[in-house]
């Protein structure tokens, strides 16, 4: 009976991962991947600290590096001690759980491995009322933890996406597609935004009357400053050095083309040009992680392409590979945390699909297929893209993982575009 | 029907007792017929009703030629305000929008204190921030051909929308096609614009 019992309730699925498709029609995956490999994780059930359990439980879902079983609560006995036996029967390799911690107003995660009945890891950190502020970045910096422990490199929960809405405000929404809220006043037109790698500014273009000046926008406490070099004209597309000093942007001249410049952010100062293209454009910077090279669209060759140089605007050359007069504009490049590949969209019968360059081998990879996909941003956990899609009928939010190809959508009332992913973002976020 | 004719005739025969003169006093013998006076007095009035007749026509004259001059004018702005489209992802000035541009310069060579602001636009297709930069070479590829018929650049400030400002939201060819353009607005010199010779 208890068996039946167990076995119907693995059946159902489990109401976390409603949201969950599988592989998308529209995903080409370039590589092998079994999905045997992932290992059954088993969110244990415990008494208390359920909307932390449920965000945990999510957050290891989306994480795409288990398969996440979600025992009901109240089908075990709350408390520190957890009774192995009992959970055998999933045949799952690690459970999870999160408990109250020893010091007042904490929560301890815990990884158990089933099979040998034991705790492998755990920690304890500062847990805010759920409904503090900062209380979802504090359980999502436990999920990702939980993967670090599995696999070596922390998950991506603990951080935002930035985007435009329908009504040209600035936007975020947390990894998981919660906790959406408006970053800019009503009555402006943002474009272009670029988390600073500490993931307390943003730098984007406020956009009036055919004039843009790029702002980096401390999100603590509101405040504005006008990048060097923008207060006049009209500068985009601005990118974030790794250390976080330096912004590249494109600048539109009076001659008609778009030319790259940088500025030093730290010291509000020495801004200037990168490229001189005549009759050709240069825009959308991108950083590599090393900060020495960027990648950038050029309209050298005819339709705008995929090039890179060095970050003091020397040693130019073509990035990603194209064929001249087949291969449609390539736009939107963002280079990997890894530095291993830069994504971009490339328009396939003036559709934009998505993209993925292998840096080393000059090799791209379709990703997408459905649709008009586009604007492509980095997870920190370099495995995930978030894109915007309009599969569903409206522009959204989606993010893939490239490694299985499995796909979500972020919900977001309205159309969304320019999507840009934060970092690891710190505790205490709110 | 008889009572209301009744009534009516009694109505009559009323008034008709009320508009006798209370006193009969002889009627004045009819003056001499002063046939010279009659003239002049018909001339005069002829006179005045030609004097008056001329103000009119002088008046609707100049109502005409002051419609006339402001429809001139109206058509003069709106020569310099007319639109020019551009192909996909193209900012080469179309053959069929060079004669709009040819009237522009005409208008602005005729009219030296006139500056314009020329704006380019892009249709939602494409990378946005591509756009913009489209955006700014569609303007400049129009600073540069009325820089060509002679026009002073300095005369002209560019600016790019990219695709922010679609003049037609739709996503067909049509809406696209109307969005692919660059928008004139004069920035100083609009009033009393002069027809080129």
């Amino acid at each position: 009976m208890t068996r039946r019992w167990l076995a119907l309730l693995l059946l159902l699925p489990a109401p976390l991962a409603a949201q969950d498709r599988p592989l998308d029609e529209g995903i080409r995956i370039g590589i092998s991947y079994n999905p045997g490999v992932r290992p059954t994780l088993l969110v244990l059930p415990q008494a208390g600290l359920d909307s932390a359990r449920a965000i945990v439980a999510r957050d290891l879902d989306f994480s795409d590096r288990f398969e996440v079983v979600s025992v009901p609560a109240g089908t075990a006995p709350a408390g520190p001690a957890v009774n192995y036996r009992q959970y055998r029967v999933y045949g799952a390799q690690y459970g999870v759980d999160v408990i109250r911690g020893a010091a007042p107003g904490a929560a301890r995660v815990r990884l158990h491995d089933l099979a040998q009945g034991k705790v492998v890891n755990e920690q304890e950190a500062p847990l805010p009322d759920p409904t503090a502020p900062g209380f979802r970045m504090a359980v999502h910096r436990l999920s990702d933890e939980v993967v670090r422990w599995v696999t070596g490199t922390p998950g991506y929960a603990a951080s935002r996406l930035a985007f435009i809405g329908s009504d040209g405000r600035l936007w975020r929404v947390d990894a998981d597609g919660a906790a959406l809220a408006a970053v800019t006043a009503a009555g402006e037109r943002i474009l272009s935004p670029a988390w600073a790698p500490d993931g307390q500014r943003v730098a984007y273009t406020r956009f009036r009357d055919g004039a843009g000046a790029v702002l980096v926008h401390d999100l603590a406490s509101g405040r504005r400053t006008t990048v060097p070099g923008t207060a006049t004209g009209l500068a985009f597309a601005a990118a974030w050095s790794p250390d976080g000093r330096t912004l590249a942007f494109a600048r539109a001249d009076e001659d008609g083309g778009t030319d790259l410049h940088r500025a030093d952010v730290a010291a509000g100062c020495c801004e200037r040009r990168l490229t001189v293209g005549r009759f050709a454009d240069n825009l959308s910077p991108t950083f590599a992680p090393d900060g020495r090279r960027l990648a950038f669209v050029s309209t050298r060759a005819g339709p705008p392409q995929i090039y890179a140089m060095s970050a003091d605007g020397t040693d130019q050359e073509l990035l990603a590979p194209f064929n001249f007069g087949a291969d449609g504009p390539s736009n939107g490049p963002e280079w990997s945390p890894d530095g291993a590949s830069v994504a971009f969209h490339r328009e396939i019968d003036r559709a934009p699909q998505i993209f993925l360059l292998d840096v080393a081998a000059r090799r791209n990879r379709q990703l997408t297929s459905a649709g008009r996909n586009e604007d492509p941003t980095w997870a920190p956990d370099g495995r995930h893209l978030a894109f915007v899609s309009d599969r569903s009928g409206q522009r959204q939010l989606w993010i893939v993982d490239i490694e299985t190809g499995r796909v979500r959508q972020v919900r977001t009332p309205g159309a969304v575009r320019l999507p840009a992913w934060s970092r690891r973002l710190a505790a205490g976020t709110p | 029907m008889r009572r209301l004719t009744l009534l009516l005739a009694a109505l009559v025969a009323a008034g008709a007792c009320s508009q006798n003169p209370p006193e009969t006093a002889p009627a004045p013998a009819p003056a001499p017929v002063d046939s010279a006076a009659i003239r002049a007095r018909e001339d005069s009035i002829r006179a005045a009703q030609a004097r008056a007749e001329a103000e009119r026509r002088a008046r609707e004259e100049e109502e005409r030629l002051r419609r006339e001059a402001e429809a001139a004018r109206a058509q003069l702005t709106a020569d310099l305000a007319a639109m020019v489209h551009f192909d996909y992802d193209q900012s080469a000035i179309r053959a069929e929008d060079q004669a709009i541009l040819d009237r522009k310069a005409a208008i602005l060579a005729a009219n030296t204190a006139v500056r314009m602001r020329i704006s380019g636009h892009a249709d939602d297709r494409g990378s946005d921030e591509y756009n913009l930069a489209l955006g700014n070479r569609r303007a400049a590829a129009v600073k540069r051909y009325l820089a060509g018929r002679g026009i002073t650049e300095a005369r002209m400030d560019i600016v790019s929308f990219g695709e922010e400002r679609p003049l037609d939201a739709g996503q067909n060819e049509a809406a696209w096609a109307q969005n692919r353009r660059a928008e004139f607005e004069l920035t100083a010199g609009g009033a009393d614009l002069r027809a080129p010779n």
